[in-house]
C-alpha cells in the first residue's frame, strides 16, 4: 500500500528514507521519523485492535502515551516479542513486525465480537453478580474461559534475551518533560550552573513544540527555536538529555525511576547494548514538565476506528505529515477542535463542521475557522456514529435548554473530538503533593507540596505558548538556586507564581481552559447507547451511571465496581470524564466526590526493567568456599545453605558404573567417618575475632557459659540467647590469648550474631575495651573427623605437639601446616575424634588438597553436609533453627548445663527466670525411635498419643530431624516434645495421611552415649 | 608429638595463595573506558581501638590513621583506610601480613585495642577509565561525581547485593576490596556493566 | 527509598543501614531486681507514636556505627540524626529537613 494519507510535504520525518514494516501480516511502508500508528493512518490504517471486553473494532485515539486503544505485538522473534505497546510511541524502523491482540481469527472478523451483542448481560459488577452460581465454578471454568476471551496480550513464553541494565544517577535538577516549560526550566537551571537531567518520554525532545507550524519563539519558528536550545543544552557540560525515557515513578526524597528505551527503535540493536535503562535519579530538586493530556467528549458510539481527539489528528498531520482522513466531523468543547480543523484543513482534509458544545462560541480561532468558510454550529452534540470497522457518518443535533433536538447525518471517515485538556498531574501526586480542584481552570492543579518538587506549564494549569515558556524558565531558575540549599526542607510548600528573570516572547493561540467534563447529552434511550468513558476497558457512561445508582458514592468504589481508570493507561483519558458523570449523578460538585490515586508506573513498565542484571547466576550473590572447585570437580552434589553453595554429598560410581544415589553416598561417607576417617569443609561456619582486656568481660555477658577461667588454648561451646531467653545460636569459640577469642557461629547466623554484638557493645556497654571483627571469610576450615584423623594430619603439622596428653579434646594450637599459618582445633561435631584446621582461605585448597593427600592411605573420604547432618543427629547435638525455632530455651535444648548459674547477668538470664520458662510441659529435646526400623519419619510431623482423639487432636510435638543411620542399622530420629524427658520410654504416635506410625521416646544420643570415641 | 611416618612428608615447595577471581580475569575482555583488574595478595589488617593506640598503630604502620570520616592515608605504598570513627583498614599490597602485626603489637602493648588479620578475607578489584563511575553506578546507589565523592576517599557501601569497600584513587580509579566469596559475583556484574562499553 | 543522613559519613542511601526499633530504651542495669511486668515493658512494650518517633538507625554498610533518628512517622521524614549516647534533640516535626 502507498503512503495515501500523506500530506505532500511537512512534518518531522525524513522523507528521503523510507521505511518498511508489517502489520498483521501485510507490508506497509513509512518514513523514519514516524510511529508505527502514523505509518498505519498515513496508509489509512484506522482498525488497530479489539476491545478488552466487547471485542468492538477500535482506532488510534491519541498520538501519545494516552492511548488507550492501540495496543499491539511488537516482535523481532519468538522470545522478543513485546505485547501491549502502544502503537503511538512504538517507533518505526525498517523491517518491523507488529500484530493486533485481543482477536481472533483475525482483527476484521473477531469471533469475540459476540460479546458486543451480550453486552446487556455484561454490565458493571458482572463478575460478582454472575459467576456466583455453582459453587466451585469461579475457578474450574468461569475464569479460564473469561481470561481466555477478555484481556489484552500475549506475553512470550520463551525467557527473554535481552539485556537490562539500572543506573544510579544524581543531579540538582531534574526536569520531566521536554515541551516549551520544560526546555525554559532545563535552560535556566542550566545557565544557573546546576547539574540538570532533562527526559522526555518521547523520541523526539520538543513535546507539544514538536506539532507546531505557526508558533515563533523569541522571532523564530518553534522549530528553529527548538533546535537551537537543544544544541545549546546539548553542548553543556552540566545538561545531561534523556530521549525515550519515561518518568514513571516518583519515591520519597526525590528519587525518580526512569525508564531508557534503549534499542526499540533500532532495526538492527548491537546484542550488547543494554534493550532498556533503569535509571533511578536522586535529584536535589524536580521540576515536572508532564503538560496536559486532551480530554474525549464522552458520547454514544464514540470509540469507532477514525474517532479521534483533535489535537492528535494536528499532531499526525503537522508533525508526521499523516492525514487521519479525507473529511472530518469535528466535535468539540473548547477551540482545540478549531485549531485542529484549521491545521488539518491547511493538510488537505475537508472538515465537514464543527460541533461545538458550547452555546457562545467567539474567540480569534473560531473566527478564522468561519472566515476558512468551515461550517461551525455552535450548541451543537454528535449523538452517535456509523460505520462497520470505521466511522462512515456522524449524527450531529441542536442542543436547546438541555433538550437534543432531532440528528442530522453527516458523512465522514473521521470524528475529531476535544473536551478539553486535563493537566497530568500523575507525578506531582506520585509524589504524595495535595491536589486542589481550582474551579475556574476546570481541573485538578498540583497544591501543596511534599517533596523538593515544583510544576511549571500546562501541568499547573498555565496556558499560552509565553507564558508557559516564562513559567518553565521561573520554576527552573527557582530548583536551581533551591538546590545549592542540600538540607532545605521545601515541605509543605506550595507552588509558587515564580517570575522568569527574562522574557520569553512568543506568538501562538491559546486555547484557554475552556472544556468539558462528563458525558454530552444525547436523548436517545440510555439502556442501547454506548457511550464509552474507558475505551481500555470498555467502561460507558451507562456502567458508572448504574453503579451509582446501586449505591456507590465514593470514586473509589466507582471505580472498583466498573474499573474504570484501572487499565494500563490508568484512566489518562477517562478519569475527569467519570467524576463529571458521577458528579451530575449524584449532583455533588466534583471536588467532594475525591480523585483515585495515581500510582508508578505512569505507563506500563517491562519486568526486565526491575530485574535489571539481577538474573540467573547473578540474581543473588553465590556464595563459594575456597575448596568449592574442588568439591565441584570431585562430583559433589551441592545445596543452598542461605547464599552458600555447600557440599551436599559426593556421590562414588558404584558396580556397573552407576552413580550412587544421596541415600548411598550418605551411607558410605557415615560409615568412613566411624570407622577410619573423613574430610569436610566447613569454611561457611560463622567467624568472629573478639580483641580487647574486656575480652572475657564481653563474652560473659553476650553467653550462656562462664569464659573468665576459661584458659588461652582451650575451646568451649558456647550458647547465646536473644533477650528474650530463647537460644539465639551457638558455636564453638576458642580463646586464642587472655584478650583474644575466635568465636564461631552457624553458617546462617553469623551477620545476625555478629550485629546482636556490636549493639550491646555499642549502645549498652561502650565503655568495654573490646573490638568484633568478622573473620568467617578470612579462614578455610577443615574438618578431619573419624578415628584416624590425628595419623593423618600429624605428618603435615608443625610446631603442635599433637599427643593426646599435650592437645586433648576442645584445646586450639596455633602452628603451621604445610608451612601455612594455622590455628588448629581439637574439636568434634561427629562423635569421633576430630579436628578442624583454620587456614587463611587464599590457601584453603592447597591445604584441603594436602590433608586429603596424606588421608588417601586411611581411605579419606570427603564428606558433606548430609553426611554431617546424619552423625551430628545420632550423637543428639543439635542444630540452632532446626531443633530449635526461636521458642527454644536453653533447657528445652538439653544445653541447660552451658548456661553459667552463678553468673549474675547475661543477655536472656533474666527472661529464662520467668516460670514459664521452666514448665516442665514445655517442649523438650528427645530422640525418637520407630517401632518399624526401616521407617524414615517425616521431619515437622507432629507427634500425639492418641490419632483417633477427637478433632482437634492434641499435639505433642513435632519431628525435627530424622535420617536413616547407616551405623546403627536403623531409623532415628530428633524431636521436641511436651514434658518429653519425662516421658521417655513411652509409645507415641506419628499420624501420617494414611495411617499412624509408632515410636518410643528416647534418650536423644543413638551413638556411643559415654562419648569414649571423642579422644580417639 | 605423633611420630611422621616416612610417607606423605611436608611438601619443600611453599604453597600458593589463590584468588577467587583467576579464572574470569583469565576471559576478562579488555575495555579502555572500564578496565577492571583483579589485584593482587595484600597484607590486610583490621585495627580497631581508643584514643590511645590509634596514634601508635599509624606509627607502626607507617601510614597515619586518618581521623576524617570516609578518608584514607597513603604513603610508602601502604594504605590506611578510615572505615568507621574506631575502625580501619591497614592495607600492605604485596606484603605478608605477620610482621606488619607483630610490629603494630609492639608499638601498642597496653594500649586498648585489636588488631585483626583478615589478608585473605577480601581481595581486591581495580575498576578504571573514564567510564569507571558510570560502570560502578550500576551497582552502587552513592553520588560518584567529584564532588561528592573526591579522590582520597572510601567507604564501606555495597555494590548490588553486595557489601564493598569502594576507595577513589585518582578521577577515573577506583578500588574494590570485597569479601572473598562475594568477589565473583561482584566481578561478573561489573563485567556485564561494562558490555556494552568498547 | 530514603535518604538517611549518618551523624559520621553524612547522607546515604536506605540501602545502606539498619533498622533499629525504638531508641532510648536502656538495658535495666540489674535486670534480676525487675518485676516480671518491668522486664515485659522493657523487652517489648514500644511508644509507636504518630509523629516524632526516636529510633536507633545502624550504617552496617557504611561506617557500622548505630546511631538515633528523629523521624516522622506520618511524613516518613526525618527530623534529624545524632549519635547513639546523645540525649533526644528538642525539635517539633515541622524544624529541619529530609537533610
Amino acid at each position: 500500500m502507498t503512503n495515501r494519507f500523506r500530506t505532500a510535504s511537512g512534518g518531522r520525518i525524513d522523507r528521503a528514507a523510507p521505511l518498511s514494516f508489517r502489520f498483521d501480516g501485510q507490508t506497509f511502508s513509512g518514513f523514519k521519523g514516524d510511529t508505527l500508528a502514523s505509518a498505519l493512518i498515513a496508509n489509512g490504517v484506522h482498525l488497530i485492535g479489539r476491545s478488552f471486553k466487547y471485542h468492538r473494532p477500535r482506532g488510534f485515539l491519541s498520538a501519545g502515551s494516552d492511548e488507550p486503544n492501540a495496543l499491539v505485538n511488537v516482535a523481532r522473534d519468538a522470545a522478543r516479542a513485546a505485547p501491549n505497546l502502544r502503537a503511538t510511541q512504538v517507533e518505526l524502523h525498517e523491517g518491523l513486525k507488529a500484530q493486533s491482540q485481543n482477536r481472533w481469527p483475525s482483527l476484521s472478523f473477531d469471533a469475540g465480537a459476540v460479546n458486543d451483542l451480550a453486552s446487556p448481560f455484561l454490565p458493571s459488577g458482572f463478575y460478582y453478580k454472575t459467576f456466583m452460581w455453582p459453587a466451585g465454578a469461579w475457578k474450574r471454568f468461569y475464569e479460564p474461559k473469561i481470561r481466555a476471551m477478555a484481556g489484552l496480550g500475549v506475553a512470550p513464553e520463551l525467557p527473554d534475551p535481552d539485556r537490562y541494565t539500572q543506573n544510579h544517577a544524581h543531579c540538582d535538577v531534574l526536569v520531566v518533560g521536554a515541551g516549551p516549560a520544560g526546555l525554559a526550566a532545563a535552560l535556566a537551571a542550566a545557565e544557573s550552573g546546576a547539574r540538570v537531567i532533562l527526559c522526555d518520554e518521547q523520541a523526539e525532545l520538543g513535546g507539544s513544540l514538536l506539532s507546531e507550524v505557526s508558533a515563533t519563539i523569541e522571532g523564530r519558528p518553534a522549530a528553529e527555536w527548538l533546535a537551537a536550545t537543544l544544541a545549546s543544552l546539548a553542548a553543556r557540560d552540566n545538561v545531561t538529555l534523556m530521549p525515550r525515557t519515561t518518568a514513571f515513578g516518583y519515591f520519597p526524597h526525590n528519587l525518580i525511576a526512569l525508564a531508557e528505551r534503549v534499542t526499540d527503535h533500532l532495526a538492527t540493536p548491537g546484542a550488547d547494548l543494554p534493550r532498556e535503562r533503569l535509571w533511578q535519579v536522586r535529584a536535589t530538586e524536580v521540576v515536572i514538565a508532564a503538560g496536559a493530556l486532551e480530554r474525549p467528549l464522552v458520547f454514544p458510539e464514540n470509540d469507532r476506528p477514525g474517532v479521534l481527539l483533535a489535537d492528535s489528528a494536528r499532531t499526525y498531520a503537522n508533525r508526521y505529515g499523516a492525514k487521519v482522513g479525507e473529511r472530518a466531523v469535528i466535535f468539540t468543547a473548547c477551540d482545540a477542535g478549531y485549531r485542529a480543523a484549521l491545521d488539518l484543513k491547511a493538510a488537505g482534509v475537508s472538515i465537514a463542521a464543527i460541533a461545538d458544545l458550547r452555546t457562545e462560541v467567539s474567540g480569534e480561532l473560531p473566527a478564522r475557522a468561519l472566515a476558512a468558510g468551515i461550517d461551525v454550529r455552535p450548541s451543537t452534540v454528535l449523538v452517535g456514529t456509523k460505520g462497520r470497522l470505521r466511522v462512515s457518518s456522524a449524527q450531529l443535533a441542536k442542543v436547546k435548554n438541555g433538550a437534543v433536538g432531532p440528528a442530522e447525518t453527516i458523512a465522514c471517515d473521521s470524528v475529531l473530538i476535544s473536551g478539553g485538556f486535563t493537566p497530568s498531574v500523575h507525578l506531582f501526586s506520585q509524589s504524595r503533593g495535595k491536589l486542589i480542584w481550582d474551579g475556574a481552570a476546570g481541573a485538578y492543579l498540583p497544591g501543596t507540596s511534599v517533596e523538593r518538587e515544583r510544576s511549571a506549564g500546562a501541568c499547573r494549569g498555565v496556558h499560552g505558548l509565553q507564558r508557559v515558556l516564562e513559567d518553565g524558565y521561573a520554576q527552573g531558575e527557582a530548583a536551581a538556586l533551591a538546590s545549592r540549599d542540600h538540607a532545605s526542607p521545601a515541605r509543605g510548600a506550595t507552588p509558587a507564581p515564580a517570575t522568569p528573570s527574562r522574557a520569553i516572547p512568543a506568538s501562538a493561540e491559546d486555547l484557554g481552559s475552556a472544556g468539558f467534563i462528563g458525558a454530552t447529552p444525547h436523548g436517545r434511550n440510555p439502556a442501547l447507547a454506548k457511550a464509552f468513558v474507558d475505551w481500555q476497558n470498555d467502561v460507558t457512561s451507562k456502567d458508572i451511571l448504574l453503579a451509582t445508582r446501586e449505591g456507590m458514592r465514593s470514586i473509589e468504589h466507582v471505580k472498583r465496581y466498573t474499573t474504570t481508570g484501572m487499565a494500563t493507561d490508568q484512566g489518562k483519558t477517562s478519569n475527569m470524564n467519570t467524576l463529571g458523570i458521577v458528579s451530575e449523578a449524584l449532583d455533588t460538585p466534583v471536588p467532594k466526590i475525591g480523585l483515585t490515586t495515581f500510582r508508578p508506573p505512569f505507563t506500563p513498565t517491562t519486568f526486565g526493567l526491575f530485574a535489571g542484571a539481577a538474573r540467573g547466576d547473578v540474581f543473588d550473590p553465590l556464595r563459594k568456599t575456597a575448596i568449592h572447585d574442588w568439591a565441584a570437580e570431585h562430583g559433589a552434589a551441592f545445596e543452598d545453605v542461605g547464599n552458600w553453595k555447600r557440599a551436599h554429598y559426593f556421590p562414588r560410581a558404584g558396580a556397573g558404573g552407576r552413580m550412587e544415589d544421596m541415600h548411598a553416598a550418605v551411607a558410605r561417607e557415615c560409615k568412613a567417618v566411624r570407622a577410619s576417617v573423613g574430610m569436610f569443609d566447613a569454611s561457611t561456619l560463622g567467624k568472629i575475632e573478639i580483641v580487647g582486656p574486656d575480652a572475657a568481660e564481653f563474652m560473659n555477658r553476650m553467653y550462656t557459659n562462664a569464659w573468665a577461667k576459661l584458659e588461652p588454648g582451650r575451646l568451649r561451646y558456647g550458647v547465646m540467647l536473644r533477650e528474650d531467653g530463647f537460644v539465639m545460636d551457638d558455636g564453638v569459640v576458642g580463646r586464642m590469648a587472655a584478650d583474644r577469642f575466635h568465636v564461631t557461629t552457624t553458617t546462617g547466623g553469623a551477620p545476625r550474631v555478629l550485629a546482636h554484638m556490636e549493639d550491646y557493645l555499642q549502645t549498652e556497654w561502650p565503655d568495654l575495651d573490646v573490638w568484633l571483627t568478622s573473620t568467617t571469610e578470612q579462614w578455610s576450615v577443615i574438618a578431619v573427623q573419624g578415628p584416624k584423623a590425628r595419623e593423618v594430619i600429624a605428618p603435615l603439622i608443625e610446631g603442635i605437639d599433637l599427643s593426646k596428653e599435650a592437645f586433648p579434646h576442645m584445646c586450639v594450637r596455633e602452628g603451621t601446616i604445610l608451612g601455612v599459618p594455622t590455628r588448629l582445633f581439637s574439636v568434634s561435631f561427629t562423635g569421633e575424634l576430630g579436628f578442624e584446621i583454620n587456614v587463611p582461605s587464599a590457601y584453603g585448597r592447597a591445604v584441603w588438597e594436602a590433608v586429603y593427600a596424606a588421608g588417601e592411605r586411611f581411605g579419606i573420604t570427603p564428606y558433606g553436609t548430609e553426611t554431617m547432618h546424619v552423625l551430628r543427629a545420632e550423637k543428639g547435638y543439635i542444630i540452632v533453627g532446626q531443633e530449635t525455632d526461636g521458642t527454644a530455651t536453653p533447657d528445652d535444648a538439653n544445653l541447660g548445663w552451658a548456661v553459667g548459674k552463678a553468673k549474675k547477668d547475661f543477655v536472656g538470664k533474666r527472661s529464662l527466670a520467668r516460670d514459664a520458662m521452666s514448665a516442665p510441659d514445655r517442649r523438650q529435646l528427645v530422640g525418637l525411635k520407630t517401632t518399624d526400623p526401616k521407617i524414615v519419619l517425616e521431619e515437622g510431623a507432629q507427634i500425639v498419643t492418641d490419632p483417633a482423639a477427637p478433632v482437634p487432636v492434641p499435639m505433642l510435638g513435632f519431628v525435627t530431624s530424622s535420617y536413616h543411620s547407616a551405623v546403627l542399622g536403623r531409623s532415628i530420629a530428633l524431636a521436641m516434645v511436651k514434658g518429653g524427658r519425662a516421658r521417655i520410654g513411652q509409645k507415641l504416635m506419628v499420624p501420617m495421611p494414611t495411617h499412624a506410625i509408632e515410636v518410643e521416646v528416647v534418650e536423644p544420643v543413638f551413638y556411643d552415649p559415654k562419648g569414649e570415641r571423642l579422644n580417639g | 608429638m605423633v611420630e611422621s611416618p616416612s610417607v606423605n612428608m611436608p611438601s619443600t615447595t611453599p604453597l600458593a595463595p589463590a584468588s577467587p577471581l583467576t579464572a574470569l580475569a583469565a576471559v576478562s575482555r579488555a575495555v579502555a573506558s572500564a578496565r577492571l583488574v583483579a589485584l593482587g595478595p595484600a597484607a590486610r589488617l583490621v585495627f580497631r581501638g581508643r584514643e590511645a593506640a590509634i596514634g601508635p598503630a599509624g606509627e607502626a604502620f607507617g601510614v597515619a590513621l586518618p581521623r576524617e570520616a570516609c578518608r584514607f592515608n597513603a604513603a610508602g605504598g601502604r594504605f590506611a583506610f578510615w572505615l568507621g570513627p574506631d575502625e580501619w583498614l591497614l592495607l600492605a599490597p604485596g606484603a605478608e601480613p605477620a610482621p606488619l602485626f607483630a610490629a603494630i603489637e609492639a608499638a601498642t602493648t597496653g594500649l586498648p585495642h585489636s588488631l585483626v588479620d583478615v589478608s585473605a578475607r577480601s581481595t581486591g578489584i581495580e575498576v578504571a577509565g573514564e567510564k569507571a563511575a558510570f560502570v560502578l553506578n550500576q551497582g552502587n546507589p552513592l553520588d560518584l561525581s567529584l564532588g561528592a565523592f573526591p579522590v582520597g576517599m572510601c567507604t564501606r557501601t555495597i555494590f548490588h547485593k553486595a557489601e564493598i569497600v569502594l576507595v577513589r584513587h585518582a578521577p577515573d580509579v577506583f578500588h574494590i576490596d570485597v569479601w572473598r566469596s562475594f568477589a565473583p559475583y561482584v566481578w561478573e556484574l561489573l563485567e556485564d556493566a561494562r558490555r556494552e562499553l568498547a | 527509598m530514603l535518604i538517611i543522613t549518618c551523624p559520621w559519613c553524612g547522607a546515604r542511601p536506605e540501602v545502606e543501614f539498619r533498622y533499629g526499633g525504638e531508641a532510648h530504651i536502656a538495658r535495666p542495669a540489674d535486670p534480676s531486681a525487675l518485676t516480671d511486668q518491668e522486664w515485659a515493658d522493657f523487652l517489648y512494650n514500644r511508644t509507636n507514636p504518630k509523629g516524632l518517633h526516636a529510633e536507633r538507625w545502624r550504617h552496617i554498610h557504611g561506617c557500622g556505627r548505630y546511631f538515633n533518628a528523629l523521624r516522622d512517622t506520618v511524613s516518613d521524614f526525618f527530623v534529624t540524626t545524632y549519635k547513639a549516647g546523645e540525649a533526644r534533640p528538642d525539635v517539633d516535626a515541622s524544624s529541619g529537613g529530609s537533610k
